[in-house]
Order: structure tokens, then sequence, then C-alpha cells
């Protein structure tokens, strides 16, 4: 019995905008429980007394001058666009 | 002879001398992509014609005496997930087949600096995830030294076209070992550096705390010379550490008398093969015929490195590939009426299996209600591992063990079981956890023929003292010396 769901399943792939088929589904739901279930040992470790480490550089919001540069020019900014038009990327209506 | 058996210093020399010329460097990798690239499949681009024009031009200024650069004229391969300027740059994805760069990583630009030559673009696992070249959307890499066998990933691509002679050296990344785990299984010189020593500027995201550019080499020395080549703060990676570069190449003397080595038992325990353990117990007695003294230590959390690590990277590889939308750049699916059904199609066509794999275990350990439980608890895993070497550190200058726990396997060996996959890299991850260099070294070959390789972990930015030791390693034994037979 998986402790995932296939709703779950459905769910995460949502959030990651990610097209799944039925099958790939089913797929997923036991990958997923194999490696939740691998990552589950680390609940052996007492880390109640323990800070995160989100990186390992003693270092923090790095800064620069606030100095204007030129930017890309458009036409290399839309050059890898799958559609483009007159310097817009052009994608399927936002609003109904 | 090949000439790229020869290292960069006697190659610079020999250009210096007007012995050769770069068009003779150039040709001489394109002869031997020629000869072997059906094989071997390392290549994903080749850039060959403004190679040999830039080989002329280089030429020119030969003639002129204007070749100061220790790496001028020198043929290079580049990892196919750093962006170069109109040269195709894929990340050995379908999402990216036709992706053209607009600027240059500044790996790149260093390199233009320079003045190496660009021979073409390497294969490795989509988005860098894999350890065998076996996710690369577009071709399978074989091990030089046996073709049936994977030159290991994710930088396979790297290490095959070094190892194989079709370039004199090349550029990896190393997210949890994709740069040392194929070095070793190609019997080649790999290093990750220290976390923030290279700029990430243009290097495609895979997971951000933990990403490294570095240098694959048949020589330490030439490994220094080209780490010193791409190092160094870059304003465009604020994760790049202002620190100075140190002139790695004069770290070495050939003298480790008085070395201090930790050699951590979970390293040669359960899950590491005999030979690796073996070859590793005999290079530590090279080690301390030159000099150095070892003592077993314990990293005592290196069994949860692995969890942790797939919870981490995982989740930042979500974050970071929500970039393909099929907007900006990339494939865009014909499938789709409404916006949100286009990203949906248009990630679901581009990405392979290991990648949506990653993705949705990324996506679950940062969703709402899981956040705590996986990926924070493995940020906190994290600080312990990151301490167990600080620990050890306090009292030795490098740690020892071997880079993976087995020789490489076969091709369609491990496809299948990804947890199987994920444990050929168990004693380089913990590397990338806590942001240390690691160098792996060719120390040996298993009964089947294919290298083993031993790796050397430094202090944050100490790359000078695991090159000393590794280039001392290297030069009393003969392991560097030996080519597959393709």
């Amino acid at each position: 019995m998986s402790r995932i769901s296939m709703e779950q399943v459905k769910h995460v792939a949502h959030l990651a905008r990610l097209a799944i088929t039925e099958e790939e589904a089913k797929q997923f739901q036991h990958q997923l429980d194999q490696m939740i279930s691998f990552a589950e040992q680390l609940n052996e470790l007492d880390t109640d007394q323990v800070n995160p480490t989100s990186h390992v550089l003693d270092m923090k919001n790095v800064m620069r001058e606030d100095v204007a540069k030129p930017g890309l020019p458009v036409e290399e900014v839309v050059k890898n666009a799958p559609d483009s038009k007159e310097g817009y990327i052009r994608v399927p209506s936002i609003i109904e | 002879m090949s000439l790229f058996e020869q290292k960069v210093s006697e190659l610079h020399e020999r250009l210096h001398k007007k012995e050769i010329s770069v068009t003779d460097l150039v040709d001489e990798s394109y002869k031997r992509i020629g000869q072997v690239e059906d094989k071997v499949k390392a290549f994903l681009t080749l850039d060959e014609e403004n190679a040999r024009n830039q080989a002329k031009r280089l030429d020119d200024q030969l003639v002129k005496g204007e070749n100061e650069g220790a790496l001028f004229g020198m043929p290079i391969g580049v990892k196919d997930n750093i962006v170069t300027k109109n040269l195709r740059t894929t990340c050995a994805s379908k999402i990216l087949e036709n992706f053209d760069p607009i600027y240059d990583a500044t790996v790149v630009q260093k390199l233009q600096k320079a003045e190496t030559v660009t021979i073409g673009k390497l294969n490795m696992d989509e988005f860098a995830m894999g350890s065998s070249n076996e996710n690369s959307a577009f071709q399978a890499t074989r091990n030089p030294w046996n073709t049936e066998y994977v030159p290991g990933g994710s930088s396979g691509g790297s290490a095959a076209s070094v190892a194989s002679g079709e370039v004199l050296f090349s550029l990896g990344s190393d997210t949890g070992g994709s740069i040392r785990q194929p070095a070793a299984y190609c019997g080649v010189v790999g290093l990750k550096p220290t976390y923030g020593r290279v700029s990430r500027f243009g290097l495609v995201a895979f997971a951000s705390s933990l990403d490294q550019i570095g240098p694959v080499t048949r020589t330490v020395e030439d490994n220094a010379y080209l780490l010193e080549a791409i190092s160094g703060v870059d304003p465009m990676d604020s994760t790049s550490a202002n620190v100075d570069v140190p002139n790695f190449v004069n770290s070495l003397t050939g003298d480790v008398r008085g070395l201090k080595i930790a050699v951590p038992k979970e390293y040669l325990g359960e899950g590491v093969g005999e030979e690796a353990r073996n070859s590793v117990l005999e290079a530590l007695k090279v080690l301390e015929g030159l000099g150095a003294e070892w003592e077993e230590v314990s990293l005592p959390h290196s069994k949860y490195a692995l969890a942790a690590y797939y919870l981490l990277s995982s989740s930042e590889a979500s974050a970071n590939l929500s970039r393909f939308d099929g907007v900006r750049y990339g494939h865009r699916t014909d499938n789709a009426e409404t916006l949100i059904e286009m990203y949906k199609q248009t990630r679901a066509e581009g990405f392979g299996d290991e990648v949506k794999r990653r993705i949705m275990l990324g996506t679950f350990s940062l969703s709402s209600g899981y956040y705590d439980a996986y990926y924070k608890k493995a940020q906190k895993v994290r600080t312990l591992i990151k301490k167990d070497f600080e620990d050890v550190f306090e009292k030795y200058d490098v740690i020892v063990g071997p880079t993976t726990p087995t020789p490489a396997f076969k091709i369609g060996e491990k496809v299948d079981d990804p947890l199987t996959m994920y444990a050929n890299d168990i004693l380089t991850i913990p590397v990338n956890l806590a942001g240390v260099p690691g160098i792996s070294v060719p120390c040996g070959f298993a009964a089947n023929g294919l290298p083993l390789g031993l790796q050397m972990i430094g202090k944050h930015f100490d790359e000078s003292t695991i090159y000393r030791a590794a280039h001392a390693f290297e030069q009393a034994t003969d392991f560097h010396k030996q080519f597959p037979k393709l």
C-alpha cells in the first residue's frame, strides 16, 4: 500500500506543471513512495536543535552598485522564443 | 603517439619553440574525433569551422610571439550545460534541442581570455541528472576503456572525450559527483572546486546550493592550470566568493612529508567494493612511503547524505527547471489550447523520465504540509554532515577514500532502478553537501580492466593541498600513463 495516493500524485504533477498519463501517475506513485521511504531514514536523527543549512558560504545579501547598463537587444532576446512578433513573445490567451 | 599524451606545459613549450602550431593541436582533436567518435559518442555538437579559424588567428599571434598564456591554443571540450554564444547548448534535453545562447558563460569568457580553442559541446545526463550518461535525450556516451560500459555521469562526455584523446581537457559540472565519478570511471583527473570558487553564470542550474563547474584533465598539473584560468569572483554570480585565486601549479611540489590524511571508516565499509577498497589501501601505502601519515576517522552522518541530497537537489531542481515553460526559449507543444495546458504539455514532451521523476520528488518535498518533514529536515541533516567535515579538518589536512564504490557498470545494467543508480554517488555527495573541494585521480584498474579513482577531499578553498597530495601520488604511480585502446 502506497503512502502517496493517486490524487496526491496528480496534485503534485499539477503544481509542477507536468502533464502525466494515468500509467505515468501509477509509476510516479510507486517511485515517489520508494524515494520517500528511503528519505525517512533521516528521521533516525534528532535535529530539533540543529539549524538548517541552505548553502555553505559565509555570506548573505550580496549587493552591487545600482548602475544603469544597456540590456540585451530585443531581437536577440526573442531569437529563441518559439512564437514571437514585432519584438513580443506570443502565448495562448491568458485572460478569458 | 598522440599530442594529447603530453601535458599542457610541454605543449606550451613546443608551441613556443615553433615545433608545433595551434593548427596541429586542433587537427589532432578533429582527427581523433574522426577515428573514435563513432564508438565513444562524447560530443553533441562540434564547432569545427570556428575552431579552425581561431587556430589560424592564434598561429598568426604565435608568429609574432604573442602567446604568453599557459593555455594558449589548447583544445578544450565544454559540457553542454554551459552556455556558449551562437553554439547550440542543449543540456542533452529535447526541451533545449535547438537552443542558441545569446551570451557566453563566465567560464567560457575566461577560456577565451586564456585563448583556448573550443572543439565542441559534450554529452551529459539530461540537465546533469544521472550517473551514466544514459539519461541523455540524444545518445549514450561509452567508456573508452570498454565501450560496453558507461563512462559515468553526469559529465560523461567530459571524461570520455579526455580519456579517448579527442580533446586535451574539458569542463564539467558537479552537483553530487558529476565530475569526480566519470573521471574515476574513465581513468582521468576531475576536480570539483570549493562551492563559490568558480562562477556559475551561464551554467544551466540544476541544484544551486550544490552545483560547481570544474576541470577534467589527464594530469593533476593540467587540472591546476585549468582551474586557475576559470576561478574567481564574478559580479554576475552573487554566490561566487571574493577570495584570492592562488597559483595552483606552484603548490605541486611533490612534497607530502608530514601531510595528515584522514581515512573515514564509512568510506571503506559497507557498500564499497573490495577492488575500490584495496586500491585505496595501496594508495595509502604509496602516500605513506612519501612521508604522509594517515589515520582512520569517522564521518558519522555519511549514511544519511544520499537521502538528504536527493531531497535537496530535487527540490532545488524543481524550482530551477520551472523556467522551461515553452515561452521564452526551447520546445513548445503544438497540442495545447490554453496557457496552462501549453506549460504542462510542453514539459511533458520536453523532459525525460529521470528529470520528471526529480521534478515530482522536489515539488512534493516543497509542497504545503511536507516542507518541514522533508525539505527542512534534509537541510538540518546537511548541517550535521558539514559539521562532520569541519570536525575532521580540525586535525587533518586531507580526507582520502575511493571516488566510487565500484568501477564502471555495463550500459543498461542499472537504468531501471533509480535507487541503485543513485548509490554510485554515496562517496561523492557528502562533499557537495559540505561545499568542500574534492578531486579524483586514477589509482588502479579493476580485474575487468576498468579504471578506479582515488578521492581526495580538502578544506574550503584549499584546492592547493589536495592538488599537492594528488600530484605527489600521481608522480609516484604510472596509472596516468596508460591509455585506452580504441
